[in-house]
């Protein structure tokens, strides 16, 4: 595939390896240099390419809350699948959040319950069923970060500009940066740099970063999907580090500018505004890290035309995903790795996904733990 | 055998419904009619024409041809019915031959049992009907006994079709996968994936628009090639649901071994790979409706590859892994990138990924 071969080439790869090896001998310091990926798509390459396993020891990747399904809380999907299970609904989803799991069960489940729940590829498909099911109220499942908000304000315009009465948006948008801001607040922290989400950065640009560079003085590369992207993100982390720099880099500049994407950006801007407060799987409440519907639109806006639950539902106590989110423990760590939670029972975010941590570890990566435990050891 | 009511059959008036209504499945004249015409009429053979509840075998015949009997069964539900590279009817004919000959058998007879939903379009059925008789012509069983059911309006979907088949093993040749040891070669025919992502798209729920066509295709031409040259092959599967992950897993599993594969070696087409990328898809776990894995002893492995790439269901063959002593019962990748991960079991079904 042209464009894609050229980002998988090993031989480069190694080159940059060397580089990172190099790089990283020159910090003075007498444990590995942490760097969280931050977004989902960044895990599941990781552990896809195995890159993990050609980082020097010096180098320890600790995998972010960035998977917008993983982060869903337990109480939001229980609000979801009462949504589903309401008289003349079609519920709309994209196809991964079918799986996670709520308080009972999933949207799978529920689906297989009689709720006539549907898997669409984009906000407009779900636009689309509205227009073919007049006597029917179709809601959609937004979720997702910057990436895919832009889609659902885009498709709430166009609901408006089509009259279209019979749909409607269970807003669930989330923000990367509070996030972010979140975790560096938390005092048992322990990350030397970030390689940033590619794909939020194409709409949100690179300036939103520079808090974390100048405020919490970490390292941040926007970065790419491919291997070579992810590799020479590493290297630039650390190269700042060896450097002493704390600044916002982009590498994913074929795609991602300083300011965003003004058309994306304003259509956000025009159809949510920013929640008081979110609650993240596996992170608890986020102040100003969540989206929802402007008043103005209220008539597409799912919270104002239904009633469901709306009651928030605790993590499971032997959950420990907030550890692993914040770098402190690795996903292996956790005491229900692999046992009592698995991708088909998952008990906490990381497992949810194959972008979550655990999820990836177990998936991927379950031969490498004996060599990591070795490495923390 | 008395074919004399076959012959009679033969002069029998053209079926001339529309749709399939609830008679057609109701035992009296209207189920008689359209299997007449539709069924006996299309697949045409003595045993059949005699509509007993049962085929009747001369187990002579089969005693002659090895000295064990395949038996297996597979329904088929597939949406939409027809797709780029094949349909229902063909799929349910050629899935079966395969799951009888990666058994070494030479598959001979199949059922066929329809669930028909009502208010089905006759030519639709006679279009399903005409793909399964040409499919088993090319593949020379025949289809010998059947059943026809018809469900009310929105109790199935369209059409639902099992196929039952019978086979006889050569003497001698008995692949399965407890045989597989540590240093044995796996190879498969071809690229991975076509059938899954051909049934993706013709479901036309993505917007893409592609030449992907499914693999669908018999496959006891090319086993015969491999048993030809390696009657000890030590296990074959056909990669059907799941696609070649499933079935790797299988083989480490029942044999307790390790099974490495090397990710530069897969053959998946660049259409099948680029659709996979946008959807967060990995094609080892797509469906094949003609793709075979073999496992054989290491010094049989470049007879058999160049036996499969004599046939055309093989030309595309590759070696594609080996099998390790440990760790026992993992499927591993070894990526382009000299680096190590597991090909697990999938979890659930494939879904399309957020971003």
């Amino acid at each position: 595939m042209k464009y894609i071969n050229e980002f998988r080439d090993p031989q480069k790869a190694q080159i940059l390896i060397e580089q990172i090896r190099q790089i990283s001998q020159q910090i003075a310091t007498d444990k590995p240099i942490k760097i969280m990926e931050v977004c989902g798509g960044h895990t599941h390459a990781i552990f896809k390419y195995g890159l993990e396993d050609l980082l020097p020891k010096t180098i320890e990747l600790v995998h972010g809350p960035g998977c917008p399904v993983c982060i869903m809380p337990r109480g939001r999907l229980d609000d979801a699948i009462a949504l589903a299970q309401q008289p003349n609904v079609i519920f709309t989803t994209f196809g991964d959040a079918m799986r996670v799991p709520g308080s009972k069960y999933s949207l799978l489940q529920a689906k297989a319950n009689g709720a006539d729940i549907r898997m669409v590829y984009s906000p407009l498909d779900a636009l689309q069923i509205a227009k073919q099911n007049s006597d029917k109220e179709v809601v959609f499942f937004a979720i997702g970060f910057e990436t895919t908000a832009p889609s659902t304000a885009l498709t709430t315009l166009q609901a408006e500009s089509d009259r279209i009465q019979n749909f409607s948006l269970f807003c669930n948008h989330v923000l990367v940066v509070p996030a972010l801001e979140a975790l560096l607040a938390n005092p048992d922290l322990q990350l030397n740099g970030f390689v940033g989400p590619g794909h939020v950065s194409t709409v949100i640009g690179t300036e939103p970063y520079r808090i974390i560079a100048e405020r919490y003085h970490k390292p941040v590369v926007v970065s790419g999907f491919e291997p070579l992207d992810i590799l020479q993100s590493i290297w630039m982390v650390v190269k700042q580090l060896a450097e002493k720099r704390c600044e916002v880099e982009n590498q994913y500049s074929r795609l991602v500018n300083s300011a965003g994407n003004a058309v994306a950006l304003d259509a956000m801007q025009r159809v949510f505004e920013v929640r008081e407060m979110f609650e993240w799987r596996g992170l608890g409440d986020i102040p100003l890290s969540g989206l929802k519907m402007r008043s103005e639109y209220a008539c597409f806006d799912a919270e104002a035309k239904f009633t469901f639950p709306g009651k928030q539902v605790a993590d499971h106590k032997a959950c420990q995903c907030g550890e692993i989110l914040k770098g402190v423990m690795k996903p292996w760590q956790c005491k229900v790795f692999g046992t009592a939670c698995v991708p088909e029972h998952p008990l906490g975010a990381c497992m949810v996904s194959s972008e979550g941590a655990c999820a990836a570890y177990y998936k991927y990566g379950r031969l490498s733990i004996e060599r990591e435990e070795v490495k923390v050891n | 055998m008395d074919i004399s009511r076959w012959k009679m059959r033969q002069g029998k008036k053209k079926f001339q419904e529309r749709t399939v209504t609830l008679a057609h499945g109701s035992g009296g004249s209207a189920m008689r009619d359209l299997i007449d015409d539709v069924f006996v009429g299309s697949f045409d053979n003595p045993t059949l024409s005699l509509l007993e509840d049962q085929a009747r075998i001369d187990l002579g015949s089969l005693m002659l041809l090895g000295d064990c009997l395949a038996f297996t069964t597979d329904s088929y539900v597939v949406t939409p019915l027809f797709f780029p590279g094949g349909d229902i009817g063909s799929l349910a004919v050629n899935g079966t031959v395969n799951d009888l000959c990666v058994s070494g058998a030479k598959p001979l007879f199949l059922s066929c049992s329809v669930i028909l939903e009502e208010g089905l379009e006759i030519d639709i059925l006679r279009r399903v009907v005409d793909s399964m008789k040409a499919a088993a012509l090319a593949v020379g069983v025949q289809i010998v006994t059947g059943d026809t059911k018809v469900v009310p309006r929105g109790s199935a979907d369209k059409l639902f079709i099992n196929t039952t088949g019978i086979g006889v093993i050569k003497t001698g040749v008995s692949p399965a996968a407890f045989q597989i040891q540590p240093g044995d070669i796996i190879l498969v025919n071809g690229s991975l994936g076509d059938h899954g992502a051909a049934i993706l798209v013709a479901r036309g729920e993505l917007s893409l628009e592609t030449d992907i066509q499914s693999d669908c295709q018999p496959l006891n031409g090319l086993v015969d090639a491999i048993v030809s040259v390696c009657p000890n092959v030590r296990a074959m599967r056909d990669a059907t649901r799941g696609g070649l992950a499933t079935v790797l897993n299988e083989f480490a599993q029942s044999a307790n071994v390790g099974i490495r594969l090397h990710e530069s070696a897969i053959p998946v087409r660049k259409e099948v790979a680029g659709m996979c990328e946008l959807l967060g898809f990995d094609p080892l776990y797509l469906a094949n409706e003609g793709k075979l894995v073999v496992v054989v002893p290491p010094d049989s492995a470049d007879e058999v590859l160049a036996a499969m790439r004599s046939h055309s269901a093989g030309k595309d063959a590759r070696i594609v892994g080996e099998v390790i002593a440990n760790p026992a019962g993992v499927v591993l990748l070894k990526t382009e990138f000299g680096t190590e991960r597991i090909v697990d079991m999938l979890v659930g079904e494939q879904l399309p990924r957020i971003c």
